[in-house]
């Protein structure tokens, strides 16, 4: 399989306020991401995992280090928009997202900045809203409409540009249960398509049916494996103050008392599974 | 209660007014505005209000909407009135009082002047009422085109429009959110002189202001994401054409306009 993202010594920092030292986000990132899989970026608030999703399509360029975009650096100015092409993002916020003051309007922003033709947009702007399943909306006017709701115009509008690959930037920490349901939903359709998709976020359970899993703190990968993995070392990941699913907490305490369980059951059915297994 | 603020409101319809091109309709405001202040007889008033009357029947729209768009302008409206009611000069006094005088002239401009005033908003809320906000920018832009070979930011200007229209609503809710916010702390924007009603408000702009920075800096984030890149190479999904009865009506417009200076000229 081909790479369609890979950083090399991936290095950034903030600047601070005069007279301080310039604070280090990224330290030294190395992930190479192959095409057409669902990959996690897991960490806690300051780990820099939003840092590194913003140097995927070059709103941020590197200090140090290099990104490389299907072998394209994104250094390079005359590519940038071949690099933004492929490489869609989709946001926290959705009202900070969306442009227009009418929704179909608003998907079509991306390929009108492209300069496709106005039939071609039209194609592309149906097809994207039915794959996050609000044509019926599609002359709405997005304030009127829910969070959940926004942020499907918001992804749908990074669809129509038929991208290689979708970054989102934790696009459910701002949503309801369900808007956040149908945002996942959308993700695993995604990846279904054959779309590659690096899924950001600090919810855990979000990260569960990923293909591949990497834990970030302080600037610097720690863990990279599958979820069942990477899941397995519990006492790590809390000393990075995140936590582990519910099953695999259940089956981890359940060792404490003595027991010998095996730790990789991410499903509520796995962990039934596990532990009757091990009682009989 | 901030939400019912009606600015720039658009009724969706499908009339004949409704589908012509944004660019017909900012030409015949331009045209109607024009002819507006050309016309100076009782007669040419009575064409124009017939043009109106016939416009808005043709679009649906209700002329109680209509006269609801003149309510904040009420006393704009009726300053312009008196003061030419007492400020024009002329020879039939009806009264003097001390150094004011009422004249049949001033009466004539002023009530001239009522009328065309109160036209003019009708004929321009006729055109945001029957256009969507971005199609106006749309058009706005086509219409401005032209300047830009003398270095006029026209496609700049019509996204600035564009986004500070949908971020409207956004905006008025946050203030909402903000207020309550700040009442349950004990703020209090109710009470008080208007100074201190004004002052009462700085905790509410404070904030306000910040946020909307922080969306403008997310929202340039977004879209140069989505390979925004300024005017250059952008195409549209929905082209603007005019059609025939965009010509149609643009005759109909210089019409009007030509029949009014023609009644000017024959001193009807």
């Amino acid at each position: 399989m081909s790479k369609i993202i890979k950083t090399e010594n991936l290095v950034y920092s903030y600047q601070a306020p005069e007279g301080e030292l310039p604070i280090r986000v990224l330290d030294g990132v190395d992930i190479e991401i192959e095409s057409g899989t669902f990959v996690a970026v897991l960490g806690h608030n300051g780990s820099g995992k939003s840092t590194f999703a913003k140097h995927l399509n070059g709103i941020l360029l590197p200090e140090g280090g290099t990104v490389y975009i299907e072998g394209m650096n994104t250094q390079d100015e005359k590519l940038i928009l071949e690099i933004r092409r492929r490489i869609g993002m989709v946001f926290q916020n959705p009202d900070n997202q969306i442009v227009s003051n009418i929704v179909e309007e608003d998907v079509a922003f991306a390929p009108e900045n492209l300069g496709y033709p106005s039939d071609d947009i039209r194609i592309r702007v149906d097809e994207a809203l039915k794959v996050v399943g609000m044509y019926e909306y599609r002359d709405h006017a997005p304030h009127l409409l829910s969070g959940g709701q926004k942020q499907r115009i918001a992804i749908a509008g990074v669809l129509a540009m038929a991208p290689a690959c979708v970054v989102f930037d934790e696009p459910t920490a701002m949503l309801d249960p369900k808007g956040r349901a149908d945002v996942v939903n959308i993700i695993h359709k995604m990846r279904d398509m054959g779309t590659t998709v690096v899924l950001i976020t600090h919810h855990m359970d979000e990260t569960i049916d990923a293909d591949r899993l990497v834990v970030m703190a302080d600037g610097k990968v720690i863990m990279d494996g599958t979820p069942a993995e990477v899941f397995c070392h519990v006492e790590e990941l809390r000393e990075t103050r995140l936590d582990v699913p519910e099953t695999v907490d259940i089956l981890y305490e359940l060792n404490k008392e003595g027991y010998d369980l095996d730790l990789k059951a991410l499903s509520v059915e796995e962990c039934a599974q596990e532990i009757y297994n091990h009682f009989n | 209660m901030l939400k019912d603020i009606t600015m720039g409101q658009f009724f969706p319809g499908d009339s004949l007014v409704h589908r012509l091109d944004p660019r017909t309709k900012l030409i015949m405001v331009i045209l109607y505005i024009a002819a507006l202040f050309t016309a100076k007889s009782y007669v040419s008033y009575l064409v124009m209000a017939a043009f109106l009357i016939i416009s808005v029947r043709i679009s649906t729209i209700k002329f109680k909407m209509l006269f609801k768009g003149l309510k904040p302008l009420i006393i704009v409206i009726a300053f312009t009135a008196i003061l030419n009611l007492f400020f024009t000069t002329g020879e039939h006094v009806i009264f003097e009082v001390w150094r004011i005088k009422l004249t049949w002239e001033g009466v004539r401009t002023a009530a001239f002047m009522l009328v065309r005033l109160v036209m003019l908003i009708m004929g321009t809320f006729l055109l945001t009422y029957t256009t969507s906000p971005i199609s106006l920018t749309d058009g706005l832009e086509r219409l401005l085109n032209p300047l830009k070979k003398i270095k006029v930011p026209v496609h700049e200007l019509a996204m600035m429009m564009s986004i500070a229209m949908r971020f409207i609503p956004t905006l008025v809710e946050e203030t909402d959110k903000i207020m309550s916010a700040q009442k349950a702390r004990g703020a209090d924007f109710e009470t008080g002189s208007i100074f201190q009603r004004a002052k009462a408000l700085l905790p509410v702009m404070v904030p306000l202001f910040i946020s909307a920075f922080r969306r403008a800096d997310e929202l340039a984030i977004a879209m140069e994401s989505r390979c925004y890149h300024g005017g250059e190479g952008r195409t549209r999904m929905n082209v603007l054409r005019m059609e025939k009865r965009d010509w149609i009506t643009l005759l109909v417009g210089v019409l009007v306009l030509a029949l009014v200076i023609v009644l000017n000229i024959l001193g009807l």
